[in-house]
């Protein structure tokens, strides 16, 4: 798989998995946990291939790494600082450090698992 | 009449010596030495570089070494590959002695490369022996003496056979001879290399090893098919070189027999190889070499079945990344479920 593809597809599928643990971490959001999954799941969209289109272009394992951990945080950074609509609560942490971690491991992934574009001639 | 120590001395060291004839090639220092000929370091004033020369014994130097030579000659001629030293000149020495020029390698055999260097250096110079090997078979060819010692590492990465001198040609087919166009034959098929019994089978490249009589025992102990030991020279096919990468493996990669410190997956590999039944062996030194690939991507071999705690820990050393990154996402996960809790 090419290394935007792979991003889309695991930014995507961690980005959803990401929003579902918010039933186990904040049980209260379970009205509202259709919304944070889907826009969990777009967010890891975007930034799985924004770092699979920078992994393309730059063929660097700590680059691909710091890429995918910036733009994950900065996509989850509106989401951070937004509060809860229901309760008034802000989830800060709990959404920075997991998105960032997710960031990590698809800009990790990017590097270390997607196939090279082959040059064309 | 007898003649002085000192003139018997002199005329010896006249016969041992190898000058080619005309003032094309100027004779340097030996460089080395195997069972049939001395290769010495020489400068081509032609074409103003350094070449190897291949002299042909001269406590060896009857009719057959003779043959045996310059077979060598012709089948290093007929295998152009990146992996085989390049012949440039055949000929023969003022008295009667056979001589090849070919290209001046350097570099370390393979044993002195596999003391310094990581296993998987090591086992990726195994797979380009096992490619050109291989190459090798697809026309035609079977080294019958492979070993760590006829194996060279240069010192940009070439992996070069040497001494094909005990080479045997099989047939492949007609086809499978090249077109002498220098278009080179399709791969045969799996374990196709087939023994030629006459001369006209293989009319397009060198004569179909006609030195090597039954119960003549050619190869190097330890390193040889048992078929080789046996003196069974007409069973040599594709699976014999088999047997001989399978023991340079196990030489290289466990230093010594029984190879106690290799990963299991691996000591299954040059297992196989060394089977002493051929059909029990890889068929091909491509399929050997595909099961080191897979051993090196951390893939399962098919040499050997592995059980499930195996399977497992080969599994998170080729992710161990990844799923370490997985578990720590699922680790913060759990810090802040903990922290609600208080």
């Amino acid at each position: 798989m090419n290394k935007p593809m792979l991003g889309l597809v695991l930014g995507g599928a961690l980005g959803a998995l990401d929003g579902l643990s918010a039933l186990a971490s904040a049980p209260e959001v379970k009205p509202h946990i259709m919304g944070i999954v889907v826009g969990s799941m777009g967010k890891g969209l975007v930034a799985g291939i924004l770092t699979g289109v920078v992994a393309r272009k730059v063929n660097n394992l700590a680059i691909g790494i710091a890429v995918g951990i910036v733009i994950a945080a900065l996509l989850a950074l509106p989401f951070a600082l937004a509060a809860d609509p229901a309760t008034g609560k802000r989830y800060f942490w709990e959404i920075m450090i997991p998105g960032s971690i997710v960031g990590l491991i698809v800009g990790y992934a990017t590097q270390k698992f997607g196939q090279p574009v082959p040059q064309r001639s | 009449m007898t003649l002085p120590e000192d003139a018997l001395a002199h005329l010896q060291r006249v016969l041992q010596t190898a000058e080619p004839p005309g003032d094309r090639y100027t004779l340097q220092e030996p460089v080395g030495q195997g069972g049939m000929g001395t290769v010495y370091r020489a400068f081509d004033r032609a074409l103003g570089r350094d070449v190897a020369i291949k002299v042909l014994r001269g406590d060896v130097a009857d009719a057959e070494a003779a043959v045996r030579l310059e077979r060598e000659a012709r089948i290093l001629a007929r295998l152009e590959h990146p992996g085989i030293v390049p012949v440039h000149d055949v000929g023969v020495l003022a008295d009667g002695r056979v001589f090849y020029v070919m290209k001046l390698v350097r570099g370390r055999r393979l044993q002195e490369f596999a003391r310094s260097a990581s296993r998987s250096d090591v086992l990726r110079v195994v797979l380009r022996v096992c490619e050109t090997v291989g190459f090798a078979h697809a026309h035609g060819v079977v080294h019958r003496d492979l070993k760590p010692s006829n194996i060279m590492v240069g010192a940009f990465g070439e992996v070069l056979v040497l001494d094909w001198g005990i080479a045997r040609v099989v047939g492949i087919g007609r086809a499978a001879a090249g077109d002498g166009a220098g278009n080179g034959p399709p791969p045969p098929p799996v374990g196709g290399l087939t023994s030629v019994t006459s001369a006209g089978d293989a009319a397009t490249g060198p004569a179909p090893d006609p030195v090597t009589a039954p119960g003549t025992v050619l190869g190097t102990p330890g390193f040889m098919a048992p078929e080789q030991a046996q003196g069974q020279p007409g069973l040599a096919d594709a699976r014999t070189d088999v047997y001989g990468l399978g023991a340079i493996l196990r030489a290289v990669v466990a230093g010594e027999p029984g190879g106690q410190s290799a990963p299991r997956p691996l000591a299954a590999i040059w297992a196989r190889a060394l089977s002493a039944d051929p059909t029990a062996r890889y068929p091909s030194a491509a399929d050997l070499g595909a099961d080191i690939t897979r051993f090196l991507d951390a893939q399962p071999v098919t040499a050997y079945r592995e059980p499930f705690h195996e399977r497992a820990g080969r599994v998170f050393r080729k992710y161990e990344t990844a799923i370490i990154l997985v578990l720590t996402y699922l680790a913060v996960r759990l810090l802040f479920l903990a922290m609600r809790g208080f």
